[in-house]
């Protein structure tokens, strides 16, 4: 039934999920699927709760309601544990990828997601030191891939260097690319 | 097969766009002479991607940045009098203040075209989709095209200068999308060709400018009991013949980009017993529950008109006449107690038919509220009750609202 890959992403204002979520669809269409990227618009702040949509798939989409049962999420900021639920509509053979320190089994029970597979990747701590400020959203990218090799780390890599080369230079660039390279390796998977 | 094997190549050159950026894509091509806009959420990135494209010199386009909708109908009411091409784009409250203006360049038979991202009129203040703000501009003399997503917006926006430009018809064209749901949602666009785009839609000459001193013209007079009322005839007439000629430009449309547009899409009608009628961002995601009851044998399918001025009545009355039971989705309300506008509409057309379904409405996504696969499937379900039962429980309905 489910031929739709359907990816939430959970952050704050400012943090990146709706780019992230984009750069993903758009890696996904440079590989010839169907995709959707788009955010969820409340009160816009930065720092308050934000979730983002990437649909991606073989087929057409034609839905354009929102995403109700993920097949994945992504959560960029970990204090959002605290705030949101983020395993909402996430079945049992889905997976939950968290920006933290934390161990897996901690996440697994702070989260309560008993079956399905829990990753976790210091996306903070790789952003520090790759670009030297927090922008975990890249390394998070890195992380998903892991975890669920939607599209080839090399066709994300471009799409990361078309979107920034121009906007931020080479070196960040490159550093971006760097912390995706980090985040990929470092992520541990439960 | 060759209209195939174009959109297999096209599938490789799509552009990851938002429907508003795909507006921007078809105005940069369109090149109109003057853009007159004032900026307002959802349609926000249109204009400041049209202005970045007239900084960077990318169009030649004069733009005017105004201080307010108001100004900016006005502006392209002076604009389009004198000969030049023209467009703006709004939403909501932004079309709600350049209102007399909107009915003015209508009068005034002025082919301007205006994007309209749907969103919801306040109060209270809602910035997401609904169909409030063009259901009430239906009446305003305007051609109205309503889009599922980026990519039908951006063909809309192109063949809506054919239509408007038309001599038979010259009259301004609403290119509408829904806000935010398709307005800032990226899918892959596949962008036709510039020159392509730019041979199709041609050069504009009007043929009584007010810049033509040679043959002076008066725009605007005061048109009191001795003529008011044949000018307002002549609109009719134009809109009456509007609904045999856009056939005839989305034919050459379709012929030049290998498409399929019409004044209604069918899906699924042919064997259907009961269906869906719905506009824009809606039909896509009825289009996929269809296919999940055919296959559990249901026999359904979906309406989506896609003009709803000129109103096509007789392909909606065709499309329909032999269904047992039909449910229109209105997303706006008319505060009738009667139901949504396209209801109604829809419902006196099936009047004349001597074949005609049993009708229910349901008013739907109000300020944004989502309509999920769900929801549709309860007025799917609903749908075989009355056509079992042949008994109406309830003629209107609101989904998804909290009673």
């Amino acid at each position: 039934m489910k031929d739709i890959l359907e990816i939430r992403w959970h952050g704050r204002g400012g943090q990146g999920a709706k780019t992230a979520a984009q750069f993903l669809a758009e890696a996904a269409l440079d590989m010839g699927k169907s995709i959707q990227a788009f955010p969820e618009y409340g009160p816009e702040r930065a720092g308050a709760p934000v979730r983002a949509y990437t649909r991606i798939s073989d087929g057409r989409i034609d839905t354009h309601s929102g995403v109700t049962n993920p097949d994945g999420v992504v959560v960029i900021d970990h204090t959002l544990l605290e705030a949101v639920d983020v395993t909402e509509g996430l079945g049992d053979d889905g997976f939950l990828i968290v920006n933290t320190s934390e161990s897996v089994d901690f996440i697994r029970r702070k989260t309560n997601y008993k079956k399905g597979k829990i990753a976790v990747c210091d996306a903070t701590k790789i952003s520090l030191e790759t670009l030297g400020i927090s922008m975990p959203n890249t390394p998070m990218l890195g992380a998903l891939l892991r975890v669920r090799p939607i599209v080839p780390r090399e066709v994300l890599e471009n799409e990361v260097r078309k979107k920034f080369l121009k906007k931020i230079g080479e070196e960040k660039t490159e550093a971006n690319i760097k912390a995706i390279k980090r985040a990929f390796e470092e992520t541990q998977l439960g | 097969m060759k209209v195939q094997e174009k959109e297999k190549m096209a599938k490789k050159n799509l552009t990851a766009l938002t429907g508003d950026q795909a507006i921007t894509e078809a105005m940069r091509q369109i090149e109109p002479d003057v853009v007159a806009a004032y900026p307002i959420t959802p349609q926000t990135e249109i204009v400041m991607g049209f202005s970045q494209l007239v900084a960077d010199g990318k169009v030649k386009t004069e733009m005017i940045p105004v201080e307010s909708e108001h100004s900016a109908m006005s502006a392209c009411v002076g604009s389009s009098a004198s000969g030049a091409r023209t467009m703006t784009a709004t939403s909501a409250n932004g079309l709600a203040l350049m209102w007399e203006v909107v009915y003015i360049a209508a009068s005034l038979r002025l082919p301007i075209v205006m994007p309209v991202v749907n969103r919801a009129l306040s109060g209270p203040i809602n910035i997401h989709c609904d169909h409030s703000d063009t259901m009430g501009a239906r009446d305003s003399g305007w051609i109205q095209v309503y889009s599922e997503n980026g990519q039908e917006a951006y063909e809309n926006a192109i063949v809506a200068v054919r239509i408007a430009e038309h001599k038979n018809i010259m009259l301004p064209v609403m290119v509408c999308q829904d806000g935010f749901i398709t307005s800032h949602a990226v899918e892959g666009i596949d962008l036709f060709p510039d020159d392509k785009v730019k041979q199709f839609i041609g050069e504009y000459k009007r043929e009584h400018s007010l810049l033509d001193v040679e043959n002076p013209v008066t725009y605007g007079p005061l048109d009191l009991q001795d003529f008011y009322f044949e000018h307002k005839r002549q609109q009719v007439e134009a809109m009456g013949n509007a609904l045999n000629t856009i056939p005839e430009i989305l034919d050459e449309f379709n012929k030049t980009f290998g498409r399929s547009h019409d004044l209604v899409e069918g899906y699924r009608l042919d064997d259907a017993e009961t269906a869906i009628v719905v506009l824009s961002s809606t039909a896509g995601t009825t289009r996929v529950v269809v296919d999940e009851l055919r296959k559990e044998g249901m026999k359904v399918g979906l309406l989506k008109p896609r003009f709803f001025r000129p109103f096509p009545k007789e392909r909606i009355m065709k499309s329909l006449s032999n269904l047992k039971a039909v449910a229109i989705l209105d997303r706006s309300e008319s505060f009738s107690t009667l139901g949504g506008p396209l209801f109604n509409e829809i419902k006196s057309a099936l009047y004349e038919s001597d074949r005609r379904p049993l009708a229910v409405n349901y008013v739907f996504g109000l300020g944004g509220r989502d309509i999920f696969p769900a929801d549709i499937k309860k007025v799917y379900k609903e749908l075989e009750e009355i056509k079992k039962t042949r008994k109406i429980r309830s003629l209107i309905s609101y989904l998804g609202v909290r009673e």
